[in-house]
């Protein structure tokens, strides 16, 4: 029998070889479908590690594949080594699911680009790495995969590197990446001193009895490895790169920064909860993270009037909610919202990605409106996706949000603070997300005569996705029902990878009434929005108005990029200058070669054989050299 | 017969020294002269190639000792023998040489038009001054062909190179013989004071010297090395060096020849003086590191994509000196192995940066832009070879760095700290300037006519973009060729020497050479 775990992990990259070698001659369609093809195969092949696992006892359920020796030094050794668990497992079913559906989206999205092909080269490209992220068993091939997926997004996000902005994007994308691995490898760095491997068996295993809980190291290594998730998974202080990132085909924003790339940091720390729960400080660094990430992003995403940038800070925000969870020990909460933020957030990329194909590349949600007449199925997925992301039962975003919401009031690392921080994010996220269904889909239309003259839904291969999702974004919280027992079957599933649920004070009053609240948050969100937005068109403005230094500020994101350029990357620039040309050129040149007096003696050198006699210079070098070696060798008798 | 019984290493060593000899009896006053020339060159680098092959595949992994050995009698009046071998570092170091050297000329194929007969003389004459250095086990041998090398440089640099050329290939001179002069000094002192009587570099690394006298010695050594590598503070020749070298020069001085520097300090400077090396190890990884950061911020400001790379190479350097002198397994074998990688990724940089300039004539950066619209396999190469440079996990520089860190990071933890920003910063030079370059809006109607590679550039990049990707994927075959050697210098220069009585009442060196020799042959 084939080897699942290979399968899942080759599939994507033998896409790429196909289309590497006969994509360029064969043209967009074919490369379109070997790549969706590859993808789905590796889905099937998911369920099939999936079903499998099921099939064994739960604290069995593991598969294991391990290719080669990668980096064998002394006693230090990494394998090219994977493994499929429950985590692993919920992972690579997100990844090649979504993926799948986002494949075939493409085919339509991306139809007559010129760089079609390129495109789908860098999606199968970046799926393998993914892949290769989750499903790694140890913490370099989690790395490989975490670089690799950096790369592709860098890559993807210039993909039309026509536009200045688009290069620029990516570069900022990977730079900043960059610093949060700067601090991951110093962690890895740090484990490999303590634990001397980085295999996820063997330092998890022996974390609990190597690692003092509390201690300093404990919370070095922690801090450390989620400063790599923060420029991962975009929270604070490294969110910056996200918005940005919008440059990229809006495929690909559904895909690499909404439904996956960016969900690695909680993945990653998920998975090291064992490190975690040894460092009570660097948990509480985390739901701290977290629970402003959450508010500050969705402040933002509130009057934000780019569709996308809109959607990219309210990303931003519902990782803040993941990695809130995390830092309160809702595990599989965080992964829950993870999975069911994967369907709708992916739908609602997608949906305005058939608005902005269908406008010509429009992304102004002000030159819009009332497009719910022309793109009825975009219109109404959307539709289903926003009420899924508010919050509103029995919506996917409903029962991971209120899990969320509920550990952060009830865990032991939790708080009535952090509840209120996710509250009032879960009113935010109702009002941006029914402002941008209002302001895009309904009201008054502003486009121009001739463009509404040639509105259009997209196509089948775009809208078929589409409402694959909106049924996901429906039913995908089913797996997670609380309060009845048994019902919560998806951290059932996780416990094995998790440690368990947290089981035990589930009181069910408390909890309807929880459930309840944030219900009533959600539809309060709404009709907010609805009151702002439908009713009284202009209410916001109005609220602008009142506020006009407030509003220029969170419009212009808190200024937080033109603090970083001013503070760190203009002084950086000029330092690097100076270095070059006042230290470099100017003070080592001379003062090595004895101030001056070198250069000077190089100079008058340099004349000396300026004259062309460099040959004959040359042979009377040799000469000499052998003369010197023959009256050395003429003692050899 | 076994194939260690056979010369291997002198043929290898002197047949690109012959047949430079042997491009004398070709005309090249005509093209087609030319072109015997180069394909005459490019047979002598390849078959030099072949036995460096054969050396390889007859090489014992788990044997840490010389390999290959040959000794003879030269000027035994000086105790000077010609006497060679080779074990798992320099092993390496020795296939990069004979692999780069026919790409060098395979390149230069049409990019050298005058003095083709002499242009190739002169690589094939440095290929053989590499090659000797690194198998050389006598000192006199070794400052030989260490000497003897820079004179086919000297002239690459001074007669086919840029504007400045001259004033670069005087300079790069001057730099590289002053370090020489002071490890004259001190081969002359362990010849004559230390009582030995010889220049055998086994019989000296397996006498103890007196620990305070191995300050001022290890000091001459390690100086005419850091030069070479080049540490900050020395490394100013190499930017103007790099520049002014044609494409060939280029290549072979990043790929090969500042490796010598680390070569020198791993074979000879720190097992000869290991007190005195642990004693300096401070402040050299103190100067590595700011190598490190130094070099890569200024990399970022270059304009010229050719100076972004030399400057690049202080820092990559740096991170190698760093891993040696972290006196650890890790730090070790990860440091010969980014020897190796940085040979790989800056030499096929170099040979990029060649391509586009002789096709455009410029290497300012802001001359170009977009230029992945005319030339996307160029850009694939390009990419690729970039971020191996960067250390991308699963290319080559990867494995280097990540395991040189590691055995900073063991030994202390502020430098591991602040080599690895070294990664934040190669990521924003390389990238800012692949933007630049290879993106950043359409190309100019200069630009956008430029052909992409023609078949024999493909045939340059392909070899190396296969070994980028082999080495970082599945090196577990040279780390474990590394290794032992690795391993058994590490106890070299770990042990610690006691005040050794008087240098002269040592035992005979006849008698310690015999005893050592003894333990050469498996």
């Amino acid at each position: 029998m084939m080897n699942l775990i290979a399968l899942i992990l080759f599939l994507p990259l033998a896409g790429l070889f196909v289309n590497l070698l006969f994509g360029w001659k064969l043209g967009e369609k074919f490369a379109g479908w070997v790549a969706s093809a590859a993808i789905s195969g590796a889905f099937l092949a998911a369920m099939g590690g999936f079903v499998r696992l099921i099939g064994l006892p739960p604290e069995a359920r593991l598969l294991r594949l391990v290719l080669f020796e990668w980096i064998p030094i002394g006693g230090f050794q990494v394998n090219a080594g994977f493994m499929l668990d429950p985590l692993s497992s919920v992972m690579t079913l997100v990844i090649t699911g979504v993926g799948a559906l986002i494949h075939f989206y493409s085919m339509g999205y991306m139809h007559g680009d010129r760089g079609v092909v390129r495109y789908f080269i860098y999606l199968n490209l970046f799926v393998f790495f993914m892949l290769t992220l989750v499903l790694g068993d140890n913490f370099l091939v989690l790395f490989v995969g975490w670089e690799g997926v950096g790369l592709c997004s860098y890559l993807l996000i210039g993909f039309w590197f026509g536009r200045e902005s688009a290069c620029e994007a990516g570069k900022k994308a990977f730079v900043f990446n960059r610093v949060g691995d700067f601090c991951f490898l110093i962690g890895l760095f740090l484990i490999i001193g303590v634990f001397g491997t980085l295999d996820f068996a063997e330092v998890l295993g022996r974390a609990p009895t190597t690692l003092v809980a509390g201690s300093g190291i404990a919370t070095a290594i922690c801090l450390l490895l989620f400063a790599g998730a923060t420029g991962k998974s975009a929270q604070i202080p490294l969110y910056v790169w996200l918005p940005d990132a919008m440059e990229g085909p809006t495929p690909v924003s559904a895909l690499i920064h909404a439904a996956t790339m960016v969900t690695a940091g909680v993945y990653m720390v998920a998975r090291a909860y064992v490190l975690f729960e040894l460092s009570p400080v660097a948990m509480n660094v985390v739901a701290i993270v977290g629970a402003v990430t959450l508010l500050v992003a969705a402040s933002i995403a509130l009057v934000q009037t780019d569709i996308k940038r809109v959607l990219a800070y309210s990303t931003v925000s519902q990782l803040g909610y993941m990695v809130l969870a995390l830092g309160v020990g809702a595990y599989s909460a965080a992964i829950f919202h993870l999975m069911t933020h994967a369907f709708f957030k992916a739908l609602l990329f997608m949906g305005a990605g058939s608005v902005i194909h269908s406008l010509d590349g429009e992304q102004e949600m002000n030159k819009m409106g009332g497009l719910n007449a022309a793109l009825p199925v975009t219109s109404m997925t959307c539709t289903i996706a926003a009420l899924a992301i508010a919050g509103v039962f029995p919506l996917a975003g409903f029962f991971s949000k209120d899990a969320i919401l509920y550990s952060a009031m009830t865990s032991e690392h939790g708080g009535v603070l952090f509840w209120l921080a996710g509250a009032a994010g879960a009113l935010m996220t109702a009002i941006y997300i029914f402002r941008l269904i209002f302001k895009t889909f309904h009201g008054k239309c502003n486009l121009t005569m001739e463009t509404q003259a040639r509105l259009h839904e997209s196509p089948r291969v775009m809208t078929l996705p589409l409402q694959a999702l909106a049924g996901l974004s429906i039913a995908g919280g089913w797996v997670g029902i609380p309060l009845i027992p048994g019902a919560d079957i998806f951290g059932g599933f996780l416990a094995p990878s998790l440690g368990g649920l947290a089981e035990g004070h589930h009181e069910a009053l408390f909890e309807v009434i929880m459930m309840a609240i944030s219900l009533a948050i959600a539809l309060l969100g709404i009709y907010i929005a609805y009151k702002l937005f439908v009713r009284n068109v202009g209410g916001g403005a109005a609220y602008a108005e009142r506020w006009p230094r407030l509003y220029r500020l969170v419009l212009n994101k808190y200024y937080v990029d033109e603090a970083y350029d001013y503070m760190i990357i203009q002084p950086v620039k000029r330092i690097s200058t100076r270095l070059w040309k006042d230290f470099d050129d100017g003070f080592v040149d001379s003062s090595v070669g004895g101030v001056g007096g070198f250069v000077r003696l190089i100079g008058a050198a340099a004349r000396q054989l300026q004259t062309g006699y460099v040959k004959s210079y040359a042979i009377t070098m040799l000469v000499g050299a052998l003369a010197v070696i023959l009256y050395l060798t003429s003692g050899m008798k | 017969m076994a194939l260690t019984d056979y010369p291997l290493i002198t043929w290898m060593v002197f047949l690109p020294l012959l047949g430079g000899f042997a491009l004398m009896l070709i005309q090249d006053s005509d093209e087609a002269g030319g072109q015997r020339v180069r394909a005459a060159a490019l047979i002598f680098s390849l078959i030099t190639f072949l036995i460096s092959a054969a050396i390889y595949y007859g090489f014992q992994a788990d044997f840490a000792g010389m390999q290959f050995v040959e000794r003879g009698q030269w000027i035994p009046r000086f105790g000077i023998s010609y006497h060679v071998g080779l074990d798992g570092i320099s092993l390496p170091l020795i296939l990069l040489t004979t692999f780069l050297t026919p790409l060098t000329i395979l390149f230069s194929w049409r990019d050298i038009k005058s003095r083709v007969r002499f242009y190739h003389m002169a690589l094939l004459f440095l290929e053989t001054g590499m090659l000797g250095v690194f198998v050389s086990l006598d000192f006199f041998l070794f400052y030989v062909f260490w000497e003897g090398m820079l004179i086919p440089m000297y002239l690459i640099i001074g007669v086919w190179g840029g504007t400045r050329r001259i004033y670069a290939a005087v300079k790069f001179f001057l730099y590289t013989m002053a370090g020489s002069v002071l490890m004259l000094v001190a081969i002359l002192w362990l010849h004559f004071e230390a009582g030995t009587g010889t220049f055998d570099i086994l019989v000296h690394l397996s006498r103890p010297i007196d620990p305070a006298l191995q300050g001022w010695l290890f000091a001459a050594f390690a100086l005419s090395f850091a030069i070479k590598v080049p540490l900050f503070p020395f490394h100013t020749w190499l930017p103007d060096a790099h520049v002014e070298a044609p494409t060939a020069g280029s290549v072979i001085l990043a790929g090969v020849l500042l490796k010598m520097g680390t070569y020198g300090l791993m074979r000879l400077a720190m097992p000869l003086f290991p007190t005195a090396a642990r004693e300096f190890a401070t402040i050299i990884m103190v100067l590595a590191v700011i190598g490190i950061i130094y070099g890569a911020l200024v990399a970022m400001v270059q304009q010229d994509i050719k100076k972004l790379v030399a400057y690049s190479s202080v820092s990559h350097l740096g991170f190698v000196v760093l891993g040696l002198f972290s006196f650890t397994l890790l730090g070790a074998t990860g440091g010969v192995l980014q020897m190796v990688n940085h040979g790989i990724s800056t030499g096929a940089l170099f040979l990029i940066v060649g391509m586009i300039y002789s096709r455009r004539h410029t290497r300012q950066i802001e001359d170009f832009g977009g230029i992945a619209r005319a030339m996307p396999v160029f850009s694939i190469f390009f990419v690729i070879t970039a971020l191996g440079s960067i250390g991308l996990p699963g290319l080559n520089g990867f494995v280097g760095e990540f395991t040189i860190l590691a055995g900073t990071f063991s030994r202390s933890i502020p430098f591991g700290v602040a080599a690895t920003s070294g990664v934040v910063l190669a990521a924003i030079y390389m990238l800012w300037m692949l933007q630049r370059v290879l993106f950043n809006g359409e190309p100019s109607r200069v630009n956008s006519r430029l052909p992409d590679l023609n078949f024999r550039e493909w045939v340059v990049l392909v070899p190396l973009v296969v070994l980028m990707f082999w080495l970082g994927l599945y090196p577990k075959p040279i780390l474990g060729k590394i290794e032992p050697s690795a391993q058994a210098w590490l106890r070299q220069v770990n042990r610690r020497v006691l005040r050794v009585e008087s240098p002269r009442k040592a035992p005979l060196p006849q008698a310690v050479l015999s005893s050592s020799l003894k333990g050469l042959r498996p």
